[in-house]
């Protein structure tokens, strides 16, 4: 199903009483959420991803806006009415009910010509529960079970009725970090045997990118950018997408542009067509340093920290813009050899560099000759 | 680390001197009193050891009367008032503007004196000479006949005091039942709702055995309250409670003590004793009713 | 197209739904509301209506027009009321004052000290919480009587200084403070005394006063000791002097005076709620019973 958000605004009264003015947690969203989909909504703690999902599974009434699902106006559906299946942060599992009681309560909600038999029941949650792989468990209460489990019966009581739309609310902050990884193999692979159009939150880009058909990023409940994992971290818009994408994240330079070349400190290090002259910042990615003897960027080696196939080269420079100066740098592990002064020369892939303007932050686009 | 501190005992010391003479001696005593035949508190003499104050109590038709009346009240006031505590508190907790008024107005009855207040409820039933009250006004109104409450037939009596006994029990359940409901995480609601789970089954499947130890709590205290009553008796028809046929247990212990002859211990303490066996027996039924309902 | 108008009935319809159950929860609130505040309403009500005025009225009326005061006079003069009021203020004063040194040394020791036979002891301190007040209620009377000290203000009080539950509420609090402060005291040569007076309860006032005002409720209210251990006027508390005026005061038929008598009676405990309502109901919730 296909799932539209139309200036979708949420305020809510703020919590200080003193102040007046609302405090808004989704600000004019428009999104298209394509059918059969697994979108990641990404962002920095209170960004109001928690808010939007819960518009969309209709927790919360928006201020403004509207939400369609394929052609239906479900702006004011009660969340009862919905239909959609949502797997809580805390799971919310209910404590008295066994594991098969939990993933067939759903089931026992539906009314009129939908009522299914007890056998019928019995059924889709024995389905449903080897799908998700619990289907041992059963007849365990949830305190029994470990947290990836709990997370399996979460997911599988919310797809048991087979939900036109699948929330999922920060669904691996509780797992240890080995679980996460296997989990979240899990859920691309449960999403991808269902085609149920997902939609989950996190504020881990690592998870995002990794199982996300697309990213939507934002910050301060707005939307700053939506696109392919790929395409949003080669191409962000902004100086905020470019921070958040990416471990280690980007390195950030203070720098200028002056007759066509982008100078970091005093080095020029690109030459970039048709951008006036002004100050800028500039991010590297990690992976965007080469080294070379004669390299235009020469910083103060730090430490070489060995990972194997890769190297990080962690150096310093007087224009990075961070507390410590530290740029962070991937480079083969076939180039270890290079290093062996106390300064190492870099020179920079122009596809990893992205300016960006100094007040406004946006992306600044050149061409390189 | 710490060395073994004889001095705590100075500590314990005025506590212990009280419980021990105010609550272990006496636990102590009103056994061998209920043995004691024919004891005269003037003299401190009996004459012989054994069951008769308990088959002289057993017999005695204002103890039975009592035990009736207590019973009538545990089996109306305990269902009534817990039902009624869970319906307000539910209803408190889903509304959001005045709640804490209500939740205010709710716990009054609490603070008050029960004698003083009881007075005012049976100022509002009595029937006089001057007036048939007010709450045979409203009976009137729906074109009933006054009744006198006060000192007429025995259920519209009987009415009246569980009447007020569940008015003065009731804010401390409503209190523990809305903070009970207040402790059950939000999310399991949403969840249900999600799930498109009726108003009614929520509270059916998750509510209820979300809250059922503290139910439950209420339930067995409630009980035991019940079974303890006598100061609202004595609030609505005065300290001669046999005469008005409205005795209950303890009204029967305390009439013992507290008669004109200097008073009989011995009686008292059978009874006493009879009424803590009957709250015993019926906690323990409680406890293995909520052992098997209650889900964690 | 069909499923679209489907939707909008649904939402029409829960709409409608939520505002008819939201009304009735309201109406149904307000209703008991009013059950609760009614019997407070008509005994004011009642004091300042006149004497003639109330025996007059063979269906009572809900509002009056000439509210006196001459009630409250009475209720003064007539009847020894303010004797009544100096005694349960002399008695709540007193039985709380005492109780609370007794608990607080009790759960020092409990909570701080380290004294061989300490949790049997607790165990056993518990254990008394089950025993009900009237089984030992028949012994203490006896007691006391046989102590020469029925109608004395000493036999009032002794029975109610100590609560169990009260000590275990204090171990429990006490038990929070960290034990470092303790140590960094006895460094410091600070005696337990002083450390328990001037660490600990000014930590665990909170609780104190909690404590502190439920049982000044308890002592206001109290009636069946009181009832037995005195039958001389001069030793009544409020709840005997009411259960006195009801039965023998004003000539039977003032009930005005009475109710004005009621109201004075009542009015310490509600302005005591009002002030501390929020704490008075933590404090309840947390494990107080009436009685």
């Amino acid at each position: 199903m296909k799932v539209i958000l139309q200036n979708l605004t949420k305020k809510f009264p703020n919590r200080n009483k003193r102040i007046r003015e609302d405090v808004v947690a989704v600000n004019n969203f428009n999104l298209e959420i394509p059918d059969g989909k697994l979108i990641g909504l990404l962002g920095p703690s209170g960004c109001g991803k928690s808010t939007a999902l819960n518009l969309l599974c209709g927790l919360v009434k928006p201020t403004e806006g509207k939400i369609f699902f394929d052609d239906d106006d479900v702006t004011n559906l009660p969340a009862e009415n919905r239909g959609v299946g949502m797997v809580f942060q805390n799971y919310a599992l209910y404590p008295h009910l066994t594991v098969k009681q939990n993933i067939t309560f759903p089931l026992e909600n539906l009314k009129g010509k939908e009522k299914l038999s007890k056998e019928q029941m019995q059924q889709k949650a024995y389905e449903v529960a080897k799908l998700v792989q619990i289907d041992e468990l059963m007849e365990r209460k949830p305190s029994e079970l470990s947290g990836g489990q709990q997370q399996r019966v979460a997911i599988a009581r919310a797809l048991v009725k087979m939900p036109r739309i699948l929330l999922m609310d920060e669904p691996l902050s509780n797992l240890d970090a080995r679980l996460r990884l296997q989990t979240r193999e899990e859920i691309r692979r449960i999403q991808k045997e269902t085609g149920i159009t997902t939609v989950f939150v996190t504020h881990d880009q690592e998870e995002a990118m990794s199982i996300s058909d697309m990213i939507v990023v934002m910050k301060e409940g707005v939307i700053h950018q939506i696109g392919k994992p790929q395409e949003v971290y080669d191409n962000p818009i902004n100086l905020f997408v470019a921070k958040f994408l990416g471990t280690p994240p980007i390195n950030v330079f203070a720098g200028r542009v002056k007759e066509q070349r982008l100078y970091i400190g005093d080095e020029a290090i690109l030459t970039v067509k048709d951008v006036p002259d002004q100050e800028v910042y500039v991010g590297i990615r990690p992976e965007g340093f080469l080294l070379k003897k004669d390299g235009p960027l020469s910083c103060a080696l730090e430490e070489v920290e060995v990972m194997g196939r890769d190297i990080t080269v962690v150096s310093t420079h007087n224009a990075c813009h961070n507390e410590a100066h530290t740029i962070r740098s991937i480079i083969s592990a076939e180039n270890i050899k290079d290093i062996s002064s106390a300064t190492v020369q870099f020179a920079v892939k122009p596809g990893k560099i992205h300016i960006f303007n100094k007040e406004t932050e946006e992306r600044i686009y050149f061409t390189i000759d | 680390m710490e060395k073994r501190n004889p001095k705590a005992w100075l500590y314990l010391l005025p506590a212990m001197l009280f419980l021990g003479v105010f609550m272990v001696y006496p636990l102590i005593d009103v056994f061998i009193y209920s043995f004691e035949e024919g004891y005269n508190s003037a003299s401190q003499t009996y004459y012989g050891v054994g069951l008769y104050n308990y088959s002289y109590v057993l017999h005695d038709p204002y103890f039975l009367q009592a035990v009736k009346n207590t019973m009538i009240l545990v089996a109306i006031t305990v269902p009534v008032s817990t039902g009624l505590a869970l319906l307000i508190s539910v209803g408190l907790s889903s509304i959001k503007p005045l709640r804490e008024l209500y939740q205010t107005i709710y716990f009054l009855p609490y603070v008050t004196n029960t004698l003083a207040v009881g007075l005012v409820f049976m100022i509002l039933f009595k029937k006089t000479p001057y007036t048939d009250g007010l709450a045979n006004l409203i009976i009137n109104w729906f074109g009933g006949e006054s009744i006198d409450f006060i000192d007429g037939p025995y259920w519209a009596k009987m009415f009246v005091l569980c009447f007020y006994t569940i008015w003065v029990v009731l804010p401390f359940k409503i209190l523990v039942l809305t903070s009970s409901l207040a402790s059950v995480n939000q999310s399991y609601y949403n969840a249900a709702k999600v799930d498109g789970t009726s108003k009614w089954r929520i509270f059916i499947k998750i509510t209820l055995p979300m809250i059922s130890p503290m139910l439950f709590y209420l339930i067995i205290t409630g009980f035991i309250g019940a079974f303890k009553a006598y100061s609202d008796a004595v609030a609505l028809f005065g300290t001669d409670l046999n005469a008005a046929e409205m005795n209950t247990i303890v009204g029967y212990v305390y009439d013992m003590l507290y008669g004109n002859s200097g008073g009989y211990p011995s009686y008292a303490s059978a009874a006493a004793i009879i009424l803590f066996a009957i709250v015993l027996t019926i906690t323990c039924i409680n406890l293995l009713v909520s052992k098997k309902h209650v889900h964690y | 197209m069909e499923k679209r108008i489907d939707y909008d009935k649904i939402e029409r319809t829960a709409g409608i739904r939520k505002k008819v159950g939201q009304t009735i929860v309201y109406v149904l609130l307000t209703l008991w509301a009013l059950v609760v505040l009614f019997p407070f309403y008509w005994m004011v009500l009642t004091s300042v209506k006149s004497y003639s005025a109330y025996n007059g009225e063979y269906v009572p009326k809900f509002f009056t027009l000439s509210p006196t005061l001459q009630n409250y006079v009475d209720a003064f003069t007539t009847v020894p009321l303010a004797k009544y009021f100096a005694n349960t203020f002399l008695f709540t004063i007193v039985t709380t004052a005492i109780m609370l040194v007794v608990i607080v040394l009790a759960a020092f020791a409990f909570a701080r000290l380290d004294f061989k036979g300490k949790n049997i002891t607790f165990a056993l301190f518990l254990a008394l919480m089950m025993i009900p007040n009237e089984l030992v209620i028949i012994t203490n009377y006896v007691t006391i009587t046989s102590l020469d000290m029925r109608n004395t203000f000493w036999g009032l009080i002794l029975p109610s200084v100590t609560s169990v539950f009260y000590i275990y509420l204090l171990k429990e609090n006490f038990a929070q403070i960290p034990d470092e402060l303790y140590y960094a005291a006895k460094v410091d040569n600070t005696s337990d005394l002083k450390y328990l007076l001037k660490v600990m309860v000014p930590i665990c006032k909170p609780t104190l006063v909690t404590i502190t005002i439920l049982k000044v409720i308890e002592c206001w209210n109290s009636y069946v000791w009181p009832r037995l251990i005195t039958d001389d006027e001069a030793y009544y508390l409020v709840s005997n002097g009411i259960q006195e005026i009801r039965e023998n005061g004003f000539g039977r038929e003032n009930i005005p005076a009475m109710m004005a008598a009621v109201v004075v009676i009542s009015v310490p405990l509600l302005i005591l709620f009002l002030i501390f309502h929020k704490k008075i109901m933590e404090g309840v919730s947390q494990g107080g019973t009436k009685g």
